[in-house]
């Protein structure tokens, strides 16, 4: 399991076709590795490396550098609970804490019938709407403690699918860049100046 | 007194509008007219049209970002525009907005950009964890392709320019304009050492390329459709313009407001109606962060301070990324710094060793005094160690390190014990007299001389 399969290489292939330089694609291939199999595998990586002209190791060394690429399978849900500052003056620690006794897991772990994931995470960019959650990176505002129940109920009923899709498919977000109308890469080992410029009236370089 | 002005919205105009993200709503508001005026006009006036109008970057550094745009070297192409949108400073939310709500904006100002900076490729680096961010961004440069504002032959010109949306995994650091170039590259996003090379010389790929923020960005549009003059005419003196505060914490209506640089006063900011509405419950101020989590703390004797970098900056503290986190009279000092120096621990990259193992060590000891375990050399031994990460913690902060992260977390600190040193007490079981000296205004005060000494001159 874990390399590319046909529909995902080729968005692979397309994504890495932006990039002047190939191994710029690493991080959003490690995402669509995630996409695919829900945590990012040592094939994954091997074939990534293969991809964008590098070394497993170099990937792996990138991978385990970010928070969100997950090495061992997580829960349907991921739920990152803010704890810093804003949150943690609005009553983001208490929030955790139920989270906690609610689903019987300390963060950092996953229930066992691999529903829930709970993290402590630092900001997540949400501060005057404190305290604040994610699930599978979808934002959960001024969340009490009995509205965090009333989420996770519905979540175990099966509700609210289509407001959260499942974790790892941040990669979905997909930017299409049409053939007919893409400028193409900027090839750092050489490009002229751009035609453009050239209406400076005096002919001189800006900052010069 | 309340000071509300009737300065336009410059960069906010569409982030109560539910359908502001669309193209055909921006269209509909004047959208990507900026752009047709900058393309009527030579690049380098369009550089000297953001020059006048003294834009400051509004990431936290605070550069001019016309000046910023002059330093690539002449003759050097490629140049890439890699748009800054990682924002994970704590207290900080406005980016988010702007890139949900309004990304077109965001989108002109990146044309606007690499037209006048000579770059045909640009990157849109926006933070992992933002995934309506992403949906909103992705939809929006599709949208735009489509309608031909990005791409080849811009509006019929021969501009043309590539936007590559990109994102990170989940990484503070990359906040720091050499480590999201790292980031980039596909590397661990650590930052690179600055000298030799700014990013402006050698930055993607060692070559020429202008970092921005989006708040920066965003604020072109209007610029160009209403002059740099327009723009220069709002705000104070030193700051220009207009900037949005996100205001956080202990307030009545924590939210996102537009002012106008050097009018508004922390004290509108926090209490007037149209902002923060005082503080809950009726209580009295303690503290507040004026700039995001790396600058040091303010107090109650500095809420008639102009929000104006160069004033805040003679105070010993900076707007920053313009996050304003308030802390009311009931807020445990010591539990409020751990958290913040916990951040900086966990998001430290590991590649400066007095940051490495400087932030791990300020959160230990702070954890040992909130257990009820503290010694009472701890004190000084929390100051020592801020004073090994950052020499002297005077303001502006000496840096031992390569990016400012490491020294960020020695500002909470010292500004605690040396304003809030009982309640360190109070968990250390008595007295403590402190032997290592520190220099910031905002640090030791005195208070009252640092806001007179600013208020003559506004």
């Amino acid at each position: 399991m874990a390399r590319f399969n046909e529909q995902n290489l080729a968005t692979a292939l397309e994504i890495v076709s932006r990039y002047p330089v190939a191994k710029s694609a690493t991080i959003p291939l490690l995402h669509l590795a995630q996409e695919q199999d829900g945590h990012v595998t040592d094939d994954a990586m091997e074939h990534i490396a293969e991809l964008v002209g590098t070394t497993p190791a170099q990937v792996l060394g990138t991978c385990s550098f970010y928070e969100m690429f997950k090495r061992e399978p997580v829960g349907t849900y991921l739920v990152n609970i803010c704890t810093n500052i804003s949150c943690q003056i609005m009553g983001g620690e208490e929030l955790l804490h139920h989270a906690e006794h609610s689903l019987g897991i300390k963060a950092g772990s996953t229930t066992s019938d691999g529903m829930f994931t709970i993290e402590d995470v630092e900001c997540i960019a949400a501060c005057t709407e404190a305290p604040c959650l994610q699930v599978n990176y979808r934002y959960f505002h001024k969340i009490t403690t009995t509205e965090f129940d009333d989420l996770i109920t519905d979540l175990r009923a099966g509700k609210r699918k289509d407001e959260i899709p499942p974790h790892g498919t941040l990669a979905r977000t997909r930017q299409h860049i049409p053939a007919d109308r893409g400028a193409g890469p900027a090839d750092p080992t050489g490009v002229p100046e751009p035609t453009w410029l050239a209406r400076n009236a005096t002919g001189e370089e800006q900052g010069s | 007194m309340v000071t509300v002005t009737n300065a336009p919205k410059i960069v906010t105009s569409r982030l109560d509008d539910p359908e502001g993200h669309t193209l055909e709503r921006y269209l509909a508001t004047g959208g990507y007219q900026g752009l047709r005026d900058a393309l009527a006009k030579k690049p380098n006036d369009v550089i000297e049209e953001v020059k006048s109008a003294s834009l400051l970057g509004r990431g936290g550094a605070g550069f001019p970002a016309g000046v910023k745009w002059g330093f690539c070297p002449p003759g050097v192409f490629p140049r890439y525009l890699v748009v800054n949108g990682d924002e994970s400073e704590p207290g900080t939310y406005k980016d988010r907005l702007l890139m949900e709500r309004d990304p077109h904006q965001l989108i002109e100002g990146v044309l606007i950009a690499c037209y006048a900076v000579g770059c045909s490729q640009a990157f849109l680096y926006v933070r992992g964890e933002m995934a309506l961010a992403q949906e909103r961004i992705a939809q929006a440069l599709n949208d735009a392709y489509a309608a031909g504002y990005v791409g080849k032959n811009i509006c019929g010109t021969d501009f043309s320019v590539d936007v590559v949306l990109h994102w990170g995994a989940g990484a503070y650091i990359v906040g720091e304009e050499t480590a999201l170039i790292e980031s980039l590259e596909g590397n661990r996003g650590m930052p690179r050492l600055k000298p030799p090379f700014f990013p402006a010389a050698k930055g993607l790929y060692l070559q020429p390329t202008i970092v921005n923020n989006v708040e920066t960005l965003s604020n072109l549009p209007w610029i160009m459709r209403n002059g740099g003059a327009g723009f220069a005419a709002l705000g104070a003196e030193n700051s220009k313009g207009t900037r949005i505060f996100a205001v956080s914490g202990h307030v009545n209506q924590p939210g996102v407001y537009e002012v106008e640089f050097g009018v508004t006063t922390f004290r509108d900011l926090l209490y007037a109606p149209e902002y923060g509405g005082g503080i809950r419950d009726g209580k009295q101020l303690k503290a507040f962060i004026p700039g995001g989590a790396s600058a040091p703390w303010l107090y109650p004797e500095h809420l008639d301070v102009p929000l104006e970098a160069a004033t805040v900056g003679k105070l010993g503290t900076m707007l920053g990324s313009g996050a304003v986190v308030v802390f009311d009279e009931d807020t445990d000092m010591v539990k409020a710094c751990l958290r913040l120096v916990r951040f900086f621990a966990r998001e430290s990259c590991g590649k400066c060793t007095p940051c490495r193992e400087g932030t791990s060590w300020l959160e230990k000891i702070l954890q040992r005094i909130l257990d009820g375990h503290g010694r009472p050399e701890d004190l000084n031994l929390l100051l020592d160690v801020c004073d090994n990460i950052s020499v002297g913690m005077a303001w502006p902060p000496t840096q031992t390190t390569i990016c400012p992260l490491g020294q960020s977390a020695t500002s909470p600190i010292a500004s605690a014990v040396m304003r809030f040193k009982d309640e360190f007490e109070a968990y250390l079981g008595g007295p403590v007299e402190l032997e290592v000296e520190i220099k910031g205004a905002a640090f030791v005060g005195p208070f009252e001389a640092a806001t007179t000494e600013v208020s003559t001159g506004v």
